[in-house]
């Protein structure tokens, strides 16, 4: 997906569904439609994507940080699980999905 | 005959590799290391239907050729060929989790974009089936050009299709390859067929999910850890203890009929005293270590591990590491080289050189031979109230400080030498399983035969030289032997090093060859006060705490425990960590500062003591 698509998703879903991935509340499904790539460290950024967490994934938090801290996030991608830390959550811009189209 | 086909398993970390590989090769592996890094290389023999043998590996679990880890970096060299003195294997065969395609599909593809003869292994549909997913193998088949065969490692289901597969998969070869592709494209394709090979879906599984509520509840999951935690530590000394007393017996029973049979020599005194005791000292600690590992192997195959490095990383985190660095650190608790080999999962290499430096300080299963003889024979059995004993509050104390300490220097080497961006934490949390009997067994042996093996040439070995320097030469009558043998010399050498903390030169005697590995010290300790004790049998028959209660004060008891918190005596750790780190430099830096901090803790120690009017 380019940048051109990327913006035009942003355009079409509007700003209220949007959000960055360590907003996303517990339980809701979202999509990825953006990650800043640049700002996270290389290795990092590959093994996100290898585990799916890239742009157009569809998403949800499971679990947030111990203690009533944020840190780390669990997020399923697909059929898995994924324990991030909220620096890559924030990197990672969602769009709620509708649940009709869940 | 040329030498036998090689046959290397491949897939994505939780895909169940090694329990197909378990599967296919039975207990008897191989278990050694990559040469140049310490990621374990397993090889066994697997018979195919053909009656052909072939060397099996089982490759670490990989998401991409592209390497993020040492892991993935052996993974991605040896199915290119490129890992030096290691052939590049023959057949390869791409283990797939069923229940998970759409993530697995797409590292298959990029394996098989390399045109290698391939055989997809589809595992664990059992447990596809469980959560309610239908699969059809033809599908898959069709659309990646390779033979499929569904397998239930665990049931032993479809071992001999994947054998049959194996045995054709050169001469089928080159099928229809895939041709390459980039990621993303991996990933739609792998998504499409994945619905496609999906013939059926109800409603998902939920077992899963209501688990990990609980255990990962930001509140319940801390305590229910710290209830595991304490559960494991309660386990390996209340549970190993009739183990440990049986096998004490039957080493006192061995020495004795040992010592009745052959007639007074030198040579009978070097193997009871010398052999028998000494490596006896050590051996009964076997319980210990396989109850400890049993509790990790557990929490491994489960899937708890995951959970507990998701619960500790907000902790670790403090000290500038991550959860991920929480399980070889949990390792080290029963051995610093598995814990040490641990940390090849870490993707950052500064969180992993630092993890690497602090492992030594947990307190691994060798100390404990010596924490438990000298808190036997110095610490009161009184009760502090609450049913909480002294002796085992003064124990739990050195965990604490071992634990306090590598924390301490964690935080220090983060902001100095291992200096860098914070590191991160990105870890799959994979299916809860139940963890199978036949899988523990063969890893809980590994274990414990890895010890043992230690204990019959390292531990052997110094403690037959250490026997032989403390008898020779022989001294003159009225001479005590401990003083005119070379082992005296040496340690009256380092005593003056060891003197202003407390330490005296039996001591400084025992340090010396508990340089090998820690428990030779309470071995040696025996060894020196049996040769000092020479034929007198009432003095040779006092017990070691005796000896050592009518020797040392208590300060200096407390200064010894204090020293062996953070002391790096242990010869395998020191040449792990060189080979891991790939060189002298950091081994050195570990020695440098952990004998200085051993140094120092057992100097305040004592004084502080001397202080108090112990």
């Amino acid at each position: 997906m380019d940048i051109a698509n990327q913006l035009q998703l942003v355009a079409i879903s509007g700003s209220k569904s949007l959000m960055t991935l360590d907003l996303l509340p517990i339980g809701e499904t979202a999509r990825i439609v953006a990650v800043d790539w640049s700002a996270l460290v290389p290795e990092e950024a590959r093994r996100l994507r290898a585990l799916g967490l890239e742009e157009g994934a569809r998403v949800a938090v499971a679990h947030r940080g111990i203690l009533g801290g944020r840190d780390p996030i669990a997020v399923t991608v697909g059929r898995m699980t994924v324990a991030v830390r909220r620096t890559h959550a924030l990197a990672m811009n969602v769009e709620i999905l509708e649940r009709a189209s869940i | 005959m040329s030498r036998p086909r090689k046959v290397a398993l491949v897939g994505n970390p939780n895909a169940g590799k090694s329990a197909l590989f378990n599967a296919l090769t039975g207990a008897r592996q191989k278990i050694a290391n990559y040469p140049g890094v310490t990621v374990e290389r397993k090889s066994g023999r697997f018979i195919l239907p053909t009656g052909e043998p072939v060397e099996m590996t089982d490759l670490p679990g990989a998401y991409g050729l592209d390497p993020t880890s040492p892991d993935e970096e052996v993974t991605s060299k040896v199915i290119s060929g490129h890992f030096p003195g290691e052939a590049a294997p023959d057949v390869l065969i791409v283990v797939l989790d069923a229940s998970n395609l759409e993530q697995h599909l797409v590292f298959a593809q990029e394996v098989l974009a390399l045109g290698k003869p391939t055989v997809v292994a589809l595992n664990m549909v059992d447990l596809a089936e469980r959560d309610g997913l239908v699969l059809d193998p033809a599908v898959l088949q069709e659309e990646l050009g390779v033979p499929v065969i569904p397998t239930v490692a665990v049931r032993r289901r479809g071992l001999g299709e994947l054998g049959e597969a194996i045995a054709s998969a050169e001469a089928r070869h080159p099928g229809p390859g895939i041709t390459n592709l980039t990621q993303t494209e991996r990933r739609v394709a792998a998504h499409a067929m994945a619905d496609a090979a999906i013939l059926s879906e109800s409603k998902r599984h939920r077992l899963h999910a209501r688990l990990d509520r609980m255990l990962l509840n930001p509140w319940l999951g801390p305590v229910i850890l710290l209830a595991l935690l304490f559960v494991v530590f309660q386990a390996v000394f209340a549970w190993a203890t009739p183990f440990a007393d049986a096998l004490d017996a039957g080493v006192t029973w061995l020495h004795d009929t040992v010592k009745a049979l052959m007639p007074p020599s030198l040579l009978r005194d070097l193997i009871t005293e010398g052999v028998i005791s000494g490596v006896g000292a050590v051996v009964v600690f076997l319980p210990q270590i396989v109850i400890l590992f049993a509790f990790i192997l557990a929490m491994e195959a489960s899937g708890y591990m995951a959970r507990a490095a998701f619960l500790m990383d907000r902790l670790m985190a403090r000290v500038g590491l991550s959860g991920r660095s929480f399980i070889p650190l949990l390792s080290s608790f029963a051995c610093a080289i598995p814990g040490i080999m641990a940390t090849r999962s870490i993707t950052d290499p500064k969180d992993r050189l630092t993890t690497i430096l602090i492992a030594p300080m947990m307190t691994c299963s060798a100390r404990l031979p010596v924490y438990a003889v000298i808190i036997a024979a110095f610490i009161p059995n009184t009760n502090v109230g609450g049913g909480v004993g002294l002796q085992g509050l003064v124990l739990f104390a050195l965990y604490v400080a071992g634990v306090l300490g590598a924390m301490l220097v964690a935080l220090i080497l983060r902001r100095s030498v291992t200096k860098g961006e914070a590191s991160g934490f990105i870890m799959e949390l994979p299916k809860y399983q139940l963890p199978r009997l036949k899988d523990m067994a063969i890893g809980l042996w590994q274990r414990a035969w890895i010890f043992l093996r230690r204990a019959g040439t390292i531990i052997f070995t110094v403690t037959v030289v250490l026997w032989i320097l403390l008898n020779f030469p022989q001294a003159k009558p009225g001479e005590s032997q401990v003083d005119a043998s070379i082992a005296g010399k040496l340690a009256n050498g380092l005593a003056v090093v060891v003197e202003p903390i407390g330490f005296n030169r039996d001591m400084a005697l025992a340090l010396i060859p508990a340089m090998a590995a820690r428990e030779v010290a309470v071995s040696s300790l025996a060894t020196t006060y049996a040769v000092d004790a020479g034929d007198n049998e009432d003095q040779q028959a006092a017990e070691l705490g005796d000896q050592l209660k009518s020797r040392w004060t208590l300060p200096m008891a407390l200064a010894f425990l204090a020293w062996f918190v953070f002391a790096p005596q242990c010869m395998s750790t020191i040449a792990v960590t060189r080979r891991e780190t790939n060189g002298w430099k950091w081994p050195a830096f570990m020695l440098a500062y952990l004998f200085g901090l051993a140094y120092v803790a057992a100097g305040a120690t004592y004084w502080i003591a001397v202080a108090a009017g112990l």
